[in-house]
């Protein structure tokens, strides 16, 4: 008995939107650049100019495609198997964090066999951790002890571990899922719900509020897009993006020249701060909305740029966002690495981050290239629909 | 923290790289800190009215490790001390007592419960409270550290003590291990809120090292580099305290 799905086949499948693959490469370039400590380069990430940063653009890009991808397989072959393909990507993308940590542990091991000095005696405690390798390999496992900026690959897992149910619902009744996810959302802030983390905390990125922009994103692909579609032409929705984006960018300049505080009213400090990024702050996603309401107003999918050379490497990249995600954690770790046992200079910051981000278009090169041979050359007819399709892979 | 900083930074370190070319052969004072930095917007009355009326100030400092050194003189070559003997200098006909209380793997809400007994015991005009490292280290929550420095905070105000907050170190060898940031930030939001004074340790060290003026990654066990960090922050930190508190006081001269 197959029910008649709420969305047409044929709404899922208007080709590839490159803006999608040229913006979620932007971003994992700048999760990287962002993520090589002390780096002078990461004063260009959209972060030093509002609120949010490159997460949520890769929050929602993902949750685009992944609804993009698994959506057409769900109506075409059903529940079953499109949910077995989307957990087959959670697997992968959870061996890919096992595999980082262990790349994690094997930096921080030599860093602290050669680390002694009389100033940093409370900063070594932070090294503990390496005393009690049983504890901390299971409780990484387990996706509780999580180091510094390797946050993003567990609140991936678990979105997408989430992600079969809410897809399930979102191709019968988006506006539902929508709303439930909302409902999530403002239950987690009232009653402050997240997931614990070891040796004490909870997840930085909470996956019970930051699914809301996954979800969001889906739901976008879906045809929510097509319903936002005039709101987003409309002037006054331009002006109003245009307007919160300024504050935000003044609320900011406030951070860097504490001189410039007293231009701050008290009253709206006390209402606006903490700006939450753990639980993915209303005025975080509001920034959000602000940066893609202008991004969809002035970039048409069929901007002729998008064909250009000069986009072609952020668009590779964002193409095989898992493996250069990776790659971007890693090279992030060997910049630290270099920087810390040769120079870290102005200078080395810069050579290190234009390496990295050349590294990450060559391997997005030859991954393009090596699934186009493979693609070929393999004799399968047909490849499951889990990557290089519309927005690159979920 | 390099949310806060990133910009500041840049432009900082712009203009060092422009003056260097044009200052070399000058003795540079090592302890140069930029003013923005060093910046306390808020007013310390109570470090004020002990000053100019009582010439005495009674300070406690309240920290973790990072604010001593090793060792058995050790604390009297950290910060703490160096700012007795810098306001001694600076403020001359004003006693200037500094306490220390350092413990050692104490998160800051640990720390904000002795805060009672610090008032009862030592009476301080001003308590310079250094919190973050353990916190960031132990992965305590980020919003129940920010609630526990308000706290303590409104503890000091109540007790009717000024309070200057000190966040972390910079650590560039620990920087990809402990994410300094949420703390970081949660100082700075206290500050805003309860209207107190940062001393932003973090921002000044990277700064430093940056401007190639101390080298923080070096792995060392000589306490030589170790003493004149503390020392600058010693006197950055009393700069701060005579900024924020409007207090008439000497030029320092820049250390040999």
């Amino acid at each position: 008995m197959i029910q008649a799905p709420a969305v047409p086949v044929a709404a899922l499948a208007p080709g590839r939107d490159l803006r999608l693959d040229l913006f979620r490469g932007l971003a994992l370039w700048l999760i990287f650049l962002d993520h090589v400590p002390n780096n002078i380069v990461a004063w260009f990430t959209i972060r030093n100019y509002g609120f949010s940063d490159a997460t949520e653009v890769f929050i929602f890009i993902s949750g685009y495609t992944a609804a993009f991808v698994y959506g057409r397989a769900m109506v075409e072959r059903g529940f079953i198997v499109a949910g077995a393909r989307i957990l087959k990507r959670a697997w992968q993308i959870y061996v890919a964090h096992v595999f980082l940590f262990a790349i994690y542990i094997a930096e921080i091991a030599y860093v602290a066999s050669s680390f002694e000095n009389p100033l940093y005696v409370e900063e070594m405690n932070a090294l503990d951790f390496l005393k009690t390798p049983d504890v901390t390999i299971i409780q990484a496992l387990l996706l509780k002890f999580k180091p510094a900026n390797m946050d993003v690959l567990p609140l991936y897992i678990v979105l997408l571990m989430m992600f079969p149910l809410a897809l399930w619902l979102l191709i019968r009744n988006a506006s539902l899922a929508l709303a439930l996810s909302v409902a999530l959302y403002v239950l987690t802030w009232e009653y402050g719900w997240n997931f614990a983390s070891y040796p004490s905390g909870h997840w930085f990125f909470n996956p019970l509020a930051w699914q809301l922009l996954f979800v969001f994103g889906a739901w976008c692909a879906l045809g929510g897009a097509t319903r936002l579609a005039p709101a987003l032409r409309s002037p006054i929705t331009t002006w109003l993006a245009i307007v919160y984006l300024v504050f935000a960018f003044g609320v900011t300049l406030t951070w860097y020249f504490p001189r410039l505080g007293f231009l701050m009213p008290h009253w709206l400090g006390e209402w606006m701060y903490p700006i939450d990024k753990t639980n993915l702050d209303v005025l975080r996603f509001a920034h959000f909305l602000a940066l893609a309401a202008l991004t969809v107003r002035f970039i048409p999918r069929d901007w002729p740029a998008l064909q250009s050379l000069w986009l072609r490497p952020a668009i590779r990249c964002g193409q095989h966002s898992l493996e250069i995600f990776c790659l971007g954690v890693f090279l992030a770790f060997a910049a630290h690495f270099v920087m810390v046992e040769f120079y870290g200079g102005p200078a080395m910051q810069v050579a290190m981050s234009m390496a990295g981000i050349l590294i990450m278009v060559g391997t997005a090169v030859v991954i393009s290239w090596y699934k186009g041979v493979e693609g070929r050359g393999s004799g399968t007819p047909k490849r499951p629909p889990d990557a290089d399709l519309a927005g690159g892979e979920a | 923290m390099k949310t806060w900083t990133a910009l500041g930074r840049a432009v900082a370190t712009g203009a060092i790289l422009l003056c260097g070319a044009v200052a070399r052969g000058e003795a540079a004072d090592m302890c140069a800190v930029p003013g923005y930095l060093l910046f306390g917007d808020s007013l310390l009355n109570r470090v004020n009215a002990a000053v100019t009326k009582e010439k005495e100030l009674r300070i406690v400092a309240l920290g973790g490790v990072s604010s001593t050194l090793p060792g058995p003189d050790g604390p009297s070559f950290a910060y703490p001390a160096r700012l007795e003997a810098a306001l001694t200098r600076r403020l001359p006909g004003v006693k200037v007592m500094v306490t220390m209380l350092t413990k050692t793997r104490q998160t800051a809400a640990e720390m904000a419960e002795s805060i009672g007994k610090l008032l009862l015991d030592q009476r301080p005009s001003l308590v310079i409270w250094q919190t973050g490292t353990y916190d960031a280290v132990h992965g305590t929550d980020p919003e129940e550290f920010r609630s526990a420095v308000s706290d303590g905070v409104e503890k000091l105000h109540a007790g009717g003590a000024d309070v200057v907050l000190v966040n972390m170190q910079y650590s560039p060898r620990t920087e990809s291990i402990v994410a300094l940031g949420a703390y970081a930030d949660g100082i700075r939001w206290v500050s805003r809120e309860r209207e107190v004074p940062v001393f932003d340790r973090l921002a000044i060290m990277r700064h430093w090292y940056d401007a190639g003026q101390f080298d923080l990654y070096k792995a060392t066990k000589d306490m030589k580099t170790a003493k004149n960090v503390h020392d600058c922050l010693g006197r950055a930190l009393a700069s701060t305290i005579i900024d924020a508190a409007h207090l008439e006081a000497q030029q320092e001269a820049a250390p040999q």
